[in-house]
C-alpha cells in the first residue's frame, strides 16, 4: 500500500492504495465517484475522462499513486453551486446525449478543447473529440453543443471548485 | 482488466532511477507517460516486480537550445513538444509528427522519450527522428553516452537502451529554413499509421538542395527513404518531378502484412504518401 493525498472536485483527500490500482478505479470504488465511468479495455474511448491539474487525462491509463500531491476534477465537480458548467448546459440544449455513457468524458474533454480554443472551427472539434467514442449521437450533436458552449459562456472556461474554495473533508 | 501486483518507486533525480534498476534488473520497468505501458500491464503481457516512475523527475522534461541542436527531455509530455515554439523553428517536422499521434488526452501524458523507447514500428515519432539525424543520450551507471538514430532502432520494439540504462534526451540537429511535413495514412481516427511518411526539405530558388525522408510501419524500426532523397536533390519542386522520385520509396524495404494492408499494398501506398508528404514539405 502506498499513501497519497490529492485533491478531488475541491476535497482534500488521502487514502491507501496498491500501486496497481488506475485512477478510475479509484475515483469509482474507493472515492464513490460513479460519474466517471469505463467504456473500454484499451483506453480508446475517453469515458474516463478527467482533469488533472486542469489537463484531460484518461483516468484508466493513469496509476492513482502518479494523481499523488495533484488535483483532479471529474464530471462530478464541473458544476458550482448547483449551477451547471456551460459545457453541461449545452449538451443538454443541444441534445448532445442519447444513453449518456459517454457523455461525461465528452464533456470533460469538451471543457479542456475550449480552454486551449476558445472557438473552434467543426473540424477542430472533431479532432479534438478524436479520442472520444460515441456509439449513438453520431457526433452530429456533440459537435453542435461544443459549438453552443463556444457562444454561450463555455469558452476558456475549466469550471469546478478548487482547493482553496472547499474545506478539507 | 487490472495489472498484477508491483511495487511503485517515484525517484525525483536520474541517479536514483538508475540505482533502482541496477539493484532490481529484469523485475523492474520504466514508466514515462504509462500511456503504451499501462495497457500491456494491463492486459498482463508484462509483470514487472517494480515500476519505476520518471514521471517526478524534472531535469528530464523540457525543450531548449543548445547551440547546433534543439535538445528534448524524455520525459516532456508529446503535448508541449507539439506546442514548443523552438522545434517549430528549428526542426519542425516533430511538431508536425506529434499534431496527429494518438488523440489529445494521451498527448497530455504520453512523452517524447517514452514513445522512442518504446520503438512500435507504427509509431509516429522514429521516422521524424531518425530523418532529422536525432541524437539520443542514454545513461547507465557508469555515465551517459550517445547514439545516433541510424543506430538506436535495433528491432520490433528494441532500440540500444541497455536494460539497466535510461534515455535522457534526444538532441535533434536544427534545421532552421527547411519545410517540413508529415503524411499519416489512418483508417480511423486517433490510430497508428498503416503507413505514414516524415518529409523535409530544404528549397534554394524552386530547386530542392537537400530533402530527408522517413517512413513509418515500413519494416521493423522506422526506416530512411534514401534513395527518394537522392532523387531528389537537384529536381524542381515540382509535382512531376517529386512523383518520380517518390516512385522509389519502397525500395529495399520489407513491409508487415496485416489486417490493414498487405505488404504489395504498403509498398505502393509509401510511394503515394511520400509524393504527398515531400510536396507539402517543398509548399508546393
Ligand atoms: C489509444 C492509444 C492510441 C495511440 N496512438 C498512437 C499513435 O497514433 N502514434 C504513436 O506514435 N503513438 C500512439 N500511442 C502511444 C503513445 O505515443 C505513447 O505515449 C508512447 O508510445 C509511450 O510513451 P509513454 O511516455 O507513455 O511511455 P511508457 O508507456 O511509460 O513507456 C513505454 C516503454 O518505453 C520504456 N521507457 C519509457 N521511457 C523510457 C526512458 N526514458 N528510458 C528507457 N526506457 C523508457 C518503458 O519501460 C516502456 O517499455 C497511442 C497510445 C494509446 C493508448
Ligand atoms: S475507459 Fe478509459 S479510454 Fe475507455
Ligand atoms: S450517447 Fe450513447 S455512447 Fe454517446
Amino acid at each position: 500500500m502506498t499513501r497519497i493525498n490529492l485533491t478531488v472536485d475541491g476535497a482534500r483527500v488521502s487514502d491507501d492504495v496498491e500501486p496497481r490500482t488506475l485512477l478510475v478505479h479509484y475515483l469509482r470504488e474507493q472515492l464513490g465517484k460513479t460519474g466517471t465511468v469505463i467504456g473500454c479495455d484499451t483506453s480508446n474511448c475517453g469515458a474516463c475522462t478527467v482533469h488533472l491539474d486542469g489537463t484531460s487525462v484518461k483516468s484508466c491509463n493513469m496509476l492513482a499513486v502518479q494523481a499523488d500531491g495533484h488535483e483532479v476534477t471529474t464530471i462530478e465537480g464541473l458544476a458550482t453551486d448547483g449551477e451547471l458548467h456551460p459545457v453541461q448546459e449545452a449538451f443538454r440544449e443541444c441534445h448532445g446525449l442519447q444513453c449518456g455513457y459517454c457523455t461525461p468524458g465528452m464533456i470533460m474533454q469538451s471543457v479542456d478543447l475550449l480552454k486551449e480554443n476558445p472557438h473552434p472551427s467543426e473540424e477542430e472539434i472533431r479532432l479534438g473529440l478524436e479520442g472520444n467514442l460515441c456509439r449513438c449521437t453520431g457526433y452530429h450533436n456533440i459537435v453542435k453543443a461544443v459549438q453552443h458552449a463556444a457562444e454561450h459562456g463555455g469558452a476558456g472556461q475549466s469550471g469546478g471548485k478548487h482547493a482553496a474554495e472547499v474545506p478539507a473533508s | 482488466m487490472i495489472p498484477t501486483q508491483f511495487d511503485y518507486l517515484a525517484p525525483t533525480t536520474v541517479e536514483e532511477a538508475l540505482a533502482a534498476l541496477a539493484e532490481h534488473g529484469d523485475d523492474a520497468k520504466i514508466m514515462a507517460g504509462g500511456q503504451s505501458l499501462l495497457p500491456v500491464l494491463r492486459m498482463r503481457l508484462n509483470a514487472p516486480e517494480l515500476v519505476i516512475d520518471l514521471g517526478r523527475i524534472e531535469a528530464l522534461r523540457g525543450v531548449r537550445d543548445d547551440g547546433d541542436a534543439v535538445v528534448i527531455g524524455a520525459m516532456t509530455p508529446h503535448a508541449a513538444v507539439g506546442k514548443d515554439p523552438l522545434l517549430a523553428e528549428h526542426a519542425a517536422l516533430i511538431p508536425k509528427a506529434v499534431e496527429h499521434l494518438a488523440d489529445a488526452q494521451i498527448r497530455h501524458r504520453g512523452t517524447f522519450g517514452g514513445a522512442l523507447a518504446h520503438a512500435d514500428p507504427a509509431g509516429d515519432l522514429g521516422a521524424p527522428a531518425l530523418a532529422l539525424g536525432a541524437q539520443f543520450v542514454i545513461a547507465g551507471r557508469g555515465g551517459t553516452r550517445t547514439v545516433a538514430a541510424d543506430d538506436f532502432f535495433v528491432d520490433l520494439f528494441e532500440t540500444a537502451i541497455g536494460e539497466d540504462e535510461i534515455l535522457t534526451e534526444v538532441r535533434i540537429p536544427k534545421h532552421t529554413g527547411w519545410g517540413a511535413h508529415y503524411e499519416k495514412f489512418v483508417r480511423v481516427a486517433h490510430q497508428w499509421p498503416i503507413v505514414a511518411v516524415a518529409a523535409a526539405v530544404r528549397v534554394e530558388g524552386g530547386t530542392i538542395a537537400e530533402a530527408r525522408v522517413g517512413l513509418t510501419n515500413m519494416g521493423n524500426t522506422p526506416l530512411r527513404a534514401r534513395a527518394v532523397e537522392e532523387a531528389l536533390v537537384g529536381q524542381p519542386a515540382s509535382e512531376d518531378a517529386v512523383r518520380a522520385a517518390a516512385a522509389r520509396a519502397a525500395d529495399g524495404t520489407s513491409p508487415p502484412s496485416d489486417l490493414n494492408g498487405d505488404a504489395d499494398y504498403r509498398r505502393h501506398l509509401a510511394t503515394v504518401v511520400t509524393r504527398r508528404a515531400v510536396l507539402a514539405a517543398a509548399g508546393a
